[in-house]
């Protein structure tokens, strides 16, 4: 064993630091390394005060009550915002709780981009999807990208003209 | 203020007109953001697999900033400081903070119970608005925030949130042995962080495996480790037998987590219909490709339904798993010292230094793997004021 040890102390000199934190008394490792047994306490510690609640703020049923803290950022609203409610009735070890939430971003971001209309904004999804860089980095990609809309725009437009065309000629 | 507002699945953008953040609690901090990353865990979010991400949401969780006011409790910070912030949010006070899980505080999250509070990462993980901003709200101020040492550049004390923290408790977790062979499945900053740790804990042999070259590349000189591609491998796990004479690594580290490739069926059922919380690929192999009685630390970041893992396997072998969020307010003052004496050069992984306006491309490029992107960051314009 020690021949071992010292073999690949040897083999290791050019890394910086080789071994430095090896600690065989590091048993059991992290998670278990500082247990106190204060979780046995439940939830009988000092708490830090609580912050005051100016929004909708959606709990697990998993607590008893809210944190001290909480985000505040975007409160749920809309469709989204009661699929998001429903969604917390349920635990979160059940489907019935991230299936909904999952329907709710995607009902979110149609709302996102009503919400933008109404304020007067056209967002650029082009922009936002990031396609200046996709163009600059990946050219060959975009271009075949590009190519593709081309061709199944042009395509769907020859079938509508051709039918359109068939229809009058009827 | 300018931030960066998430519109949907790969939508991002940096609007102007955000509202500046407030002190919400007697011992909240606003800090003014001076560099911010993009992390993987982001990407989970920006390809919409975390539930509850919101439209309108601000990310950002990998920051360091100026103190700009602070609530009444305050009491270890004064306006001026200059301060890196871990990525947890935590009371400092629970049972869980005591046991410094400080990735598991009681006190921080109230849409779920699994997790703390992380900043800018949905609201499953407490609808914090996050660093991707001039300007942040930062809770328990007295707690997380620590403040740069004299001297130490800020790109490396950024890395210091999350990045380092997460690698190294990757590899403290998988209790490393003088000698054993380490294999870390991920060549992101993550995964590379951990292979270089790894040395730190006696490791006698580290590979890494990824399936992105220029990352392979990268980790075989940054990390001084062996790189392989999975896709040239074959069976990766039969590859990780055959090279420890059919024992098994001692140890595999997941820095990969659920958007793996590399499986056809875990990517259908797991990133695909979504009936897996994504694809645990890379979980499989450490699974199987360890040795027996060996360990697997898990990094990588997994949804909260469920995914398909080879569990008959880990009893058969007797594996002990390890996983957590990274606990970073417990390791900041040891990897503090590794970063003083040299022995870890966090802002070697920064390829990517970006004007947060530019938030949309640089979201892209990250998630792509473009332009050898390892590591960005965004510098908001109000950094230097
Ligand atoms: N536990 C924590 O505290 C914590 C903190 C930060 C990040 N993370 C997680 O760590 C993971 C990695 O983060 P990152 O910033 O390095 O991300 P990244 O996207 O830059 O890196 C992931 C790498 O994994 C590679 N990969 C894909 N499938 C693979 C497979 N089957 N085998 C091997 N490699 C594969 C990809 O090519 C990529 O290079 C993410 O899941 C992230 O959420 C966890
Ligand atoms: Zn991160
Ligand atoms: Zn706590």
């Amino acid at each position: 064993m020690e021949n071992i040890t010292e073999n690949v102390v040897n083999e290791h000199s050019h890394i910086k630091g080789w071994g430095i934190d090896a600690d065989p008394a590091n048993e059991p490792t992290y998670p278990m390394k500082m247990y106190t047994g204060d979780d046995h306490r439940r939830m009988n510690y000092e708490r830090p005060p609580m912050q005051p609640k100016n929004v909708e703020i959606l709990q697990s049923n998993e607590r008893p009550s809210l944190p001290a803290v909480f985000g505040t950022s975007t409160p749920p609203t809309g469709l989204s915002g009661k699929i998001r409610r429903y969604a917390f009735k349920f635990s979160e070890g059940s489907w019935g709780h991230w299936l909904p939430l999952m329907l709710a971003d995607r009902v979110n971001v149609v709302e996102g981009i009503v919400d933008d209309l109404k304020q007067g904004y056209v967002p650029n999804i082009f922009k936002e999807r990031g396609w200046n860089a996709e163009w600059k980095y990946n050219r060959n990609k975009a271009i075949q990208k590009i190519a593709i809309g081309v061709a199944v725009t042009s395509f769907l437009l020859t079938v509508l003209v051709y039918r359109k065309d068939n229809k009058s000629s009827n | 203020m300018v931030a960066m507002n998430y519109r949907g699945p790969f939508r991002v953008r940096a609007d102007r007109n955000r509202p500046d953040p407030e002190i919400l609690h007697p011992n909240d901090a606003i800090v003014r953001v001076t560099r911010s990353c993009i992390c993987g865990s982001d990407l989970h979010l920006y390809h919409g697999l975390v539930p509850d991400t919101r439209v309108g949401m601000t990310f950002g969780h990998e920051f360091t900033g100026i103190v700009e006011e602070v609530g009444p409790g305050v009491k270890n910070l004064k306006p001026g400081d200059h301060v890196l912030v871990p990525f947890n949010i935590a009371c400092g006070t629970c049972p869980f903070c005591r046991q410094e899980l400080y990735g598991n505080c009681h006190e921080s999250n109230a849409e779920a119970t699994a997790v703390g509070g992380i900043f800018g990462y949905s609201h499953t993980a407490g609808g914090f608005d996050g660093g991707q901003a001039e300007y942040v709200r930062v809770p328990y101020a007295d707690v997380g925030p620590t403040i740069i040492p004299p001297g130490m550049d800020l790109d490396d004390a950024v890395l210091l949130t999350d990045v380092v923290p997460t690698g190294y408790q990757a590899a403290e977790m998988a209790g490393i042995k003088t000698g054993d062979t380490v294999v870390v499945f991920g060549a992101g900053p993550i995964g590379i962080m951990a292979a270089k740790c790894a040395w730190l804990f006696g490791a006698g042999r580290v590979i890494i495996i990824d399936h992105i070259e220029y990352r392979l590349d990268f980790a075989r000189t940054y990390a001084q480790c062996e790189a392989y591609n999975f896709k040239s491998l074959g069976d990766p796990v039969l590859f990780i037998k055959k090279t420890t004479d059919y024992f098994g690594a001692d140890v595999c580290i997941d820095a990969v987590g659920c958007e793996a490739e590399g499986s056809t069926m875990q990517t259908i059922t797991g990133r695909k219909l979504m009936l897996q919380s994504g694809a645990a690929t890379a979980l499989h192999w450490a699974i199987n490709g360890v040795k027996k009685g060996g360990v697997v630390s898990i990094v990588g970041v997994y949804g909260p339904t469920g995914n398909l893992i080879p569990i008959g396997n880990v009893l058969n072998k007797g594996l002990t798993i390890r996983a957590n969020q990274a606990s970073v307010k417990r390791l900041l003052p040891r990897l503090i010292e590794h970063v003083q004496a040299g022995r870890l050069d966090p802002k070697g992984l920064i390829t990517h230094r970006v004007p947060l306006e530019e938030v949309s491309d640089a979201y892209h490029i990250f998630s792509r793997k473009l332009d050898n992107c390892i590591k960005t960051i965004l510098i908001p314009s109000t950094a230097a004021a």
